[in-house]
């Protein structure tokens, strides 16, 4: 009975523990269903591609914003810059601890740099991709 | 620079002379209080005043964010409610000719005067300022709502 109590203390304690390993955790997870609900096949997100998406210059998008690094410079450890002038944090896990916690915040800024810079939505694959080489760098 | 604050100064005393308008200084604006507005239309470029454009700029500016001056600006519906109430309730009162609905500060006349001065010119050439958009190169103060530094 004790030895329950304290199981029940220690979970209700750190619901995230017990639920997951945290919001960014969290965040993946989501994705990794969405891309297996997508492609049977799926077999987990690769940072290699992810780099390449970062990269890639499309001409599918708006004019002014033809690639990921139009903005967040060439490097995900380097800060960036809108094109109103303001500094963006870099986008590389190691230099900004926070981010791709706020699964919100997460879709939001996905929805409209890939719709700026693709000229679509990205798909979960994709999304998972970009978040790999990111949490990886 | 001089010439024109005099000019404005000028032109600015019937206001002076009128009960009830409030001594402001013309390159003052009030600063936003609205946490919404700061987070959202702060997260690429400075939060501009409301008090910069008219209603009718505001309205249209928030009925077309997804394409928001060559970038996708979208957001909830809920979000984009509570930010185009602060700037229609905050937006500027005075008449503006032509373009009832001007989009870009950058191109209403007094703007494109003032930055048109030498002095302006060459502070953004010192200062390797990119875009006139960013006014806190310039203007410390611009977050607050304070331009009057020149």
């Amino acid at each position: 009975m004790r030895n329950l109590l304290i199981i029940i203390s220690i979970l209700a304690f750190f619901p995230a523990m017990a639920a997951s390993a945290g919001p960014r955790e969290d965040v993946i997870a989501q994705l990794e269903t969405l891309a297996k609900s997508d492609d049977a096949n799926f077999s987990g997100f690769d940072a290699a591609r992810g780099k390449k998406l970062f990269s890639a210059k499309f001409s599918t998008g708006k004019p002014e914003t033809p690639s990921c690094t139009s903005c967040h410079s060439t490097s995900p450890k380097n800060a960036g810059e809108t094109r109103a002038g303001k500094a963006i944090d870099p986008m590389a896990l190691s230099k900004t601890s926070d981010r791709y916690t706020d699964p919100k915040k997460v879709e939001k800024w996905f929805r409209r740099n890939c719709n700026s810079v693709l000229g679509r939505e990205c798909t979960p694959l994709e999304k998972g991709d970009f978040l790999a080489f990111m949490i990886s760098q | 620079m001089k010439n024109n604050k005099l000019l404005i100064s000028l032109l600015s005393l019937p206001l002076l002379a009128t009960p009830f308008v409030a001594i402001a200084d013309d390159d003052n604006v009030p600063p936003i209080k609205s946490l919404i507005v700061l987070e959202e239309c702060g997260a690429c470029h400075l939060a501009f005043q409301p008090a910069f454009l008219p209603k009718k700029s505001w309205q249209k500016m928030m009925g077309e964010l997804e394409n928001h001056f060559g970038e996708d600006a979208s957001l909830d519906a809920d979000s984009i409610a509570k930010i185009e109430n602060y700037l229609v309730a905050n937006a500027s009162r005075k008449k503006f000719r032509g373009d009832k609905a001007p989009q870009r500060i950058t191109e209403l006349r007094w703007f494109t005067h003032e930055h048109s001065e030498r002095e302006a010119k060459n502070m953004m050439k010192k200062l390797k300022v990119k875009s006139l958009v960013d006014c806190a190169a310039c203007h410390k103060g611009a977050e607050m709502g304070i331009y009057d530094d020149d």
